[in-house]
């Protein structure tokens, strides 16, 4: 493919009809007032949905999913941008958690909107029995009976799998995995309908991961809600994910179903990541790396961010305004914010980025 | 007339083929005795485990969290005293943990480790850092020479311009350029065995491959030994010669990384290349958790009788569960922990009977 694909101004990642259940709209959050760590971002979840945000540390992914359930604090600062929830039970015309009041966000969070937290280790109280902090989560917003949140604390174990006389242990009792599980019980106790995992699985072994990840699917199969899953391996992404939105530096520089992402990534970023890590399954493939390191987000380049680490930078790079556009024009869902490179295909995996010095895959 | 019989066996590794052994460990077991719990329960973080590193060669040893690779690699360092078991650098016995042994078994043996942010002095300037062992390995005197040669193994991890570098507090790197003070100053002592600690764990995923490669180019150089100690069996497969898998403080299979990864024979190293993320399944991949609750880890307790592994093999049969296995032949290069190796991987065996009657025969 050559030239520069139709810009369609700031397009959206179409291709769903029905309104999607979450949809965010230019969110800008601004850290001291100088640092934009997530800058103009839109994004939509749709019922259902599993959307995996992938990127490394620093590149505002988990500042973009505390900021549009309004959990942060300052210094962190929403500048603009608007973030609608379309709820089944609540909020069915759609209301923009931005002009929300803290009373009206109390009654969205955890009953539609939840979040599970990175290291399950330090999210657990660790004087509290597991009965009394799942207690804790119900009582705060759902309005049960002593016997029925008996009840209810018991199907949440089942749930995930944990036996019910663990509900008299202490988080220390428990496995990493364990612990993990609880807190995803802890955010299905009030069936959400969007639920927020960041990094859920980072700190786990690789076998308790895959168990809980299958677990996740199972459950969201059975219940039927929306996952936003932040996480900076793209590889898991592609096989849980239904779209993969990919940021760097604040900004989302590609989204696409995951196949598309998987084979064909477009932006060079999403291509460099693609080519980092080593695959265990599959034929051996030349790994490429992406050269330099992430950038800081208090001096970043003008145009686009990614220029001082992209192979393919060039004079007009510096100019572009990281809208993003469509990688191919008839295909509404696959957006990237690079102008210039399109996708490789799958199976054309020469290294684009590839340091001279570097030396040998064996 | 050969048997399917797996028997007990000696394996000639690949890493064999690239260098002569340089340091070796001979049944290292090391055990803990636990301050809570009954009186007297002992922990074997590692249980007989017995390896050797060969010059210009990289030996993987992977494992989950707790399955001991660390404490190995710790014995190995001379930083833990085996309970058992000896550690013989070209042939010869030694004893780190000893006074006065300590340094000089330093000069041949560093170590890196996993959290650059913990292993670098915040109070003192990588000039400091890097100063330090020159003095103390090299013998050099003089400002000027330290200086120089600081100055060089800034170069050699690429670090330029190394006087701007040389100047820098740890706070003012990157997580990449810390690791890579970290194999500078490891280079000070112009060892000839590196034992990597998780390197790269604790890296961003698109800056991990420039500091293996760096690795890979600094073994070649040198001609290094090296160990690397990874829970990422897919970057064992790219990066290592041989790949020894560990459970539970005990080595349950070794051989090629190639082999290993692509063809593992033992439950556990298929449960684990199972487990880890696989993009070319795009999304069909994961299968539902089995429901229930998860199944019990294995345990290294030292009163655990039988195969540690048993507790979660689905192969598992009362031998497994009374008789610990020995490490068994697959081929010449390979071997595995496992009474169900016919079971488990039985092509592997036929493959050997075959390969050993043809060269009977000729």
């Amino acid at each position: 493919m050559s030239g520069t694909p139709e810009r369609n101004g700031r397009v959206t990642d179409g291709g769903t009809t029905a309104e999607p259940l979450l949809e965010v709209r230019d969110l800008s959050i601004v850290y001291d007032e100088d640092v934009m760590a997530v800058d103009h971002v839109s994004l939509e979840l749709g019922r259902g949905e599993t959307v995996g945000l992938a990127g490394e540390s620093g590149c505002g992914k988990s500042t973009l999913a505390l900021g549009l359930c309004r959990l942060l604090r300052p210094p962190a600062v929403i500048t603009s941008g608007s973030v609608v929830y379309r709820g089944s039970r609540l909020a069915a015309g759609g209301v923009d958690l931005m002009e929300q009041s803290s009373r009206e966000l109390r009654k969205l969070r955890w009953r539609e909107i939840s979040v599970v937290f990175q290291s399950a280790m330090n999210s657990l109280n660790p004087v509290l029995r597991v009965r009394d902090q799942l207690g804790d989560a119900i009582d705060a917003h759902l309005k049960l009976g002593r016997r029925e949140k008996q009840d209810r604390l018991g199907e949440l174990l089942d749930l995930v799998g944990i036996p019910r006389e663990r509900l008299r242990s202490y988080p220390h009792e428990l496995s990493g995995g364990m612990r993990q599980r609880v807190v995803i019980a802890m955010a299905l106790a009030a069936e959400p309908e969007v639920v927020i995992m960041d990094e859920p699985t980072t700190a786990l072994d690789v076998v308790v991961q895959k168990e809980i990840l299958a677990q996740v699917v199972e459950l969201q199969q059975r219940l039927n809600f929306a996952v936003l899953f932040i996480t900076h391996d793209l590889s898991l992404l592609i096989e849980i994910a239904d779209r993969i939105a990919v940021m760097y530096a604040g900004r989302i520089v590609e989204i696409g179903t995951a196949e598309k992402i998987h084979n064909q990534a477009s932006h060079p970023y999403t291509q460099g990541l693609l080519g980092s890590f080593p695959s265990v399954h599959g034929a051996r493939r030349e790994l490429a790396g992406i050269p330099g390191s992430p950038p800081d987000l208090r001096a970043l380049p003008p145009g686009c961010p990614f220029v001082p680490r992209c192979a393919h930078a060039r004079e007009q790079c510096r100019e572009i305004d990281m809208s993003l556009g469509r990688v191919n024009d008839a295909d509404a869902s696959h957006l990237t914010a690079c102008p210039f490179v399109r996708p490789r295909t799958a199976g054309d995996w020469s290294p684009t980025a590839r340091t001279a010095e570097a030396g040998p895959a064996r | 007339m050969i048997t399917a019989r797996p028997t007990p066996a000696e394996v000639l590794p690949a890493a064999a083929e690239r260098g002569p052994l340089v340091l070796e460990a001979h049944a290292l077991t090391k055990n803990y005795r636990l301050s809570h719990g009954p009186r007297g329960v002992v922990l074997s973080a590692a249980r007989g485990v017995s390896f050797g590193l060969y010059r210009s060669a990289v030996v993987a040893l992977v494992g989950e969290s707790g399955s001991g690779k660390s404490t190995v690699a710790r014995m190995l360092a001379g930083q833990e005293r085996p309970t058992q078991g000896e550690i013989l650098l070209d042939g010869v016995a030694v004893q780190p943990w000893k006074r006065g042994a300590f340094r000089a078994f330093k000069s041949d043996v560093q170590m890196i480790f996993q959290d650059p942010f913990a292993s670098l002095n915040s109070v003192h300037t990588v000039r400091y850092a890097l100063s330090r062992p020159v003095r103390l390995h090299q013998h050099l005197k003089g400002k000027e020479a330290i200086a120089a040669e600081v100055g060089r193994l800034l170069e050699r991890v690429r670090l330029t311009p190394t006087d701007q570098f040389a100047r820098k507090y740890p706070h003012e790197l990157s997580g990449g350029q810390r690791q890579r003070v970290a194999f500078a100053r490891a280079l000070a002592a112009r060892p000839r065995v590196l034992l990597a600690d998780e390197p790269v764990s604790m890296l961003d995923v698109s800056i991990r491959l420039g500091v293996l490669d760096l690795l890979d180019e600094l073994r070649s150089q040198f001609e290094l030994a090296v160990l690397y100690v990874t829970h990422d069996i897919a970057s064992a497969r790219y990066f290592a010669d041989d790949t020894i898998v560990m459970y539970a403080g005990e080595i349950v299979e070794r051989g090629p990384s190639e082999d290993v990864t692509q063809r593992p024979a033992h439950p556990y190293t298929q449960l684990l290349v199972a487990s880890a993320p696989d993009p070319d399944k795009l999304g069909d991949g994961l299968e539902p958790a089995p429901s229930g609750p998860p199944r019990r880890a294995g345990s290294a307790l030292s009163s655990v009788v039988g195969c540690r592994f048993a507790p979660r093999c689905r192969l598992a049969t009362a031998r497994c569960r009374a008789e610990s296995p020995p490490q068994l032949r697959i081929n010449s290069q390979r071997a595995a922990a496992c009474w169900r190796l016919d079971v488990a991987a039985p092509d592997l065996l036929q493959q050997d009977i075959k390969q050993r009657e043809e060269t009977i025969e000729t």
